[in-house]
């Protein structure tokens, strides 16, 4: 059992009057272990930021209770917090160098200057900076000064560190390097981090747990694979996942041994009752309405299966992305081969049930996955 | 970069040559005239040439004005010192009040913060001539007319506002993330204060200082009602130049020259700051 290096309960963010500002978070509840990086996805204005700030102590908490190392701290000045940041505006200091912004975040610790030296120099290896180390924020580019920043924050040993968007302005190499790297900096030292990203790629690869959030609601938190696998609502399955999955709401109906789905245009979709368990299959018969998810590279094509008609097909490089129009929609597969499909011409579709996610039509929130199915 | 021609070079130059003459001129003429006696300046057609005399500064500074009526006594240079004393007093008053009171305009917002800023800067809409008035009775009342403490106080109604709102306009251009990365770092927010805010607003501050200076250093009407001839500064103090045996232009020219020089070494000093201050801009926010 590891320590808990942040609490979160019960917390509201309103910008403006409680109750009637802008309402940021929703009711956040989130528990980080010390040694985890956290990744925190959600789409642009969904409340990342503003969560970050409240556990730095930039902007005071509405309602709830924040604790770091399990000292309740939503009143402590940031000062008293112990807590490292990488701001989304980098937030250099204009009149110090690269070098000396960097190694200024080590004043309060009073450590000596060889060991500041020491310790600068090695972020700006880590980081590929050590060519602009003595020159202005002003006279870099935007990713330099994001890794200065970034930088600015791991050189600390605080006790959690809130990385926002620490690599949003590089490029994907740089990134991929740089990701790596980072990974291994914080694992080494036993470290704590968040860390707001827009890239999913990034968060698969340095999170140990994604908290996915969405409309200052946080929608889902666990482990990449099982954000995957069982996404807990409608928007963690379409978020989540390149290309996003492919969701047609769809009626239920039952007779005899076969379940049935009907989708627009007359489409439907026929299993056996024994493609499901018993719970599921109580769960969907209580519904009228649900909405079937697939993601693209589960869909398979087959000569016996429901007929579309190819629209898109474009060979990536190494995979190959077809949209076809099926039931009033578009069906996205991805494929490993390069196909000769042409637009327009008409394909079979199965859609396994060993791969269907089904929500419920109204709330959205998931009742099966398709590994738990049969 | 843009490239220009160099007959647009030619005339911008000489666009800028004529608004700096018609600028300077008054000054320049104010300048020689302040080495001239009153018959020379009187003296149809004006001429450039003449024999430069320092009797209107030797006037001046013993304080013996000497007219076609006798001798007056003037009281020039204690009007002069008068009026540093009073600038240089209110302007850090209203620097050490305002500074922070701005940093707190523009980084806490609060109810009703709004409202205060702006009725501290309504002050400066009433025509002063309209608070002289009971102004002056309360300050009889307090006991406070003809002090250096009343006429400080008063021109507290000329400075703060000024400073606060310049002040705040440079603090609200500061990234409120760059003092957090310091505060997050370790540090309290008076450190914040001092270490990050200050120094980033200094060409603010240097310029709304010097601005309440001008501001300050011309005031009349608040001085010639509150304060009695030994507290009064040179704008009222050049009234005696006026006398009944005519005016003594050469008198009040030195005295223009002479009161001038305080403001314009200020501003030459400060100007450093605020050319500082703007090359540093670049990288705000
Ligand atoms: N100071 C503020 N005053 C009022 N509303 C704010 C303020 N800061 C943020 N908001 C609002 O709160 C919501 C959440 O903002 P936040 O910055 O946390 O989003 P985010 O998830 O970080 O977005 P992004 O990915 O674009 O950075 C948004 O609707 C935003 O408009
Ligand atoms: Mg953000």
């Amino acid at each position: 059992m590891s320590e808990t290096a942040l609490f979160i309960k019960g917390v509201d963010k309103f910008y403006g009057p409680i109750d009637h500002g802008v309402h940021a978070v929703k009711q956040l509840n989130m528990d980080v272990k010390k040694g985890e990086i956290i990744a925190l996805l959600g789409s642009s204005g969904c409340g990342k930021t503003s969560t970050l700030r409240m556990v730095a102590g930039f902007e005071a908490v509405s309602r709830g209770t924040i604790s770091l190392k399990g000292r309740e701290v939503q009143t402590f000045p940031p000062v008293r917090r112990n807590v490292a940041m990488a701001f989304e505006g980098y937030s250099l200091y204009p009149p110090l160098t690269v070098r000396e912004n960097i190694a200024f975040a080590l004043k309060a610790s009073k450590l000596s200057q060889s060991v500041v030296d020491e310790k600068v120099a090695n972020i700006a290896k880590l980081l590929e900076i050590e060519d602009i180390m003595g020159r202005y924020p002003s006279s870099i580019s935007g990713g330099q000064q994001q890794r200065a920043s970034l930088g600015r924050a791991l050189i600390r040993d605080a006790d959690l560190h809130l990385l926002d968007e620490p690599m949003g302005q590089l490029e994907p190499q740089l990134r991929a390097l740089l990701r790596g790297r980072i990974k291994h900096f914080i694992k080494e030292r036993g470290l704590t981090a968040i860390l707001v990203t827009h890239d999913q790629t990034e968060a698969n690869a340095l999170a140990d747990r994604i908290a996915v959030m969405e409309g200052g609601v946080l929608q889902q938190f666990d482990t990449p694979q099982m954000i995957k696998e069982r996404p807990a609502n409608l928007f963690t399955g379409t978020f989540v996942g390149e290309p996003p999955m492919n969701v047609f709401s769809a009626g239920i109906s039952g007779s005899g041994d076969t379940v049935s789905f009907g989708l627009n245009e007359g489409v439907k979709l026929d299993y056996k009752v024994s493609d499901f368990s018993h719970e599921v299959r109580a769960e969907l018969m209580k519904r009228s309405k649900v909405v079937l998810g697939i993601r693209p590279y589960a869909v398979r094509r087959s000569d016996g299966g429901v007929g579309a008609r190819v629209a898109v097909n474009q060979w990536l490089g190494d995979q190959t992305h077809i949209a076809a129009d099926f039931a009033g929609g578009t069906m996205v597969l991805v494929e490993h081969d390069r196909t000769n499909l042409a637009i327009g011409e008409n394909v079979g579709i199965r859609l396994d049930p060993s791969s269907l996610h089904v929500f419920d039509g109204d709330s959205g929130k998931a009742i099966s996955h398709g590994q738990e199915l049969a | 970069m843009e490239t220009t021609s160099t007959l647009e070079k030619t005339l911008r130059l000489i666009a800028l040559t004529l608004v700096v003459v018609f600028f300077m001129f008054p000054i320049f003429w104010i300048f020689l005239m302040s080495f001239q006696t009153n018959e020379t300046i009187l003296a149809i057609p004006p001429s450039v040439i003449f024999t430069p005399t320092l009797s209107n500064y030797a006037a001046l500074i013993t304080g013996k004005l000497t007219t076609a009526a006798g001798t007056l006594d003037i009281a020039f240079m204690r009007n002069l010192m008068n009026s540093i004393f009073l600038s240089v007093t209110s302007v850090a008053i209203a620097l050490v009040l305002g500074v922070p009171a701005a940093y707190a305009f523009a980084r806490h917002k609060f109810k009703g913060s709004e409202d205060i800023a702006f009725t501290l800067l309504s002050f400066r809409f009433a025509p002063p001539l309209l608070v002289l008035l009971p102004l002056t009775q309360y300050f009889q009342w307090l006991g406070l007319s003809d002090t250096y403490f009343g006429l400080i106080w008063v021109y507290q109604l000329i400075c703060l506002p000024l400073i606060l709102w310049i002040v705040r306009g440079y603090f609200e251009d500061i990234s409120a993330d760059v003092e957090y990365a310091y505060r997050i770092a370790g540090h309290s927010w008076f450190a914040t204060f001092r270490k990050i805010a200050l120094p980033l607003a200094g060409p603010g501050i240097a310029a709304a200082g010097l601005l309440a200076f001008i501001f300050a250093w011309n005031n009349f009407v608040f001085a010639l009602v509150l304060a009695s001839a030994d507290k009064q500064p040179v704008t009222v103090g050049a009234l005696a130049f006026v006398t009944s045996s005519g005016i003594q232009y050469g008198q009040i020219a030195s005295a223009i020259v002479l009161s001038v020089t305080p403001t314009l070494a200020l501003a030459l000093y400060a100007q450093r700051y605020l050319v500082e201050g703007l090359s540093l801009g670049a990288v705000k926010g």
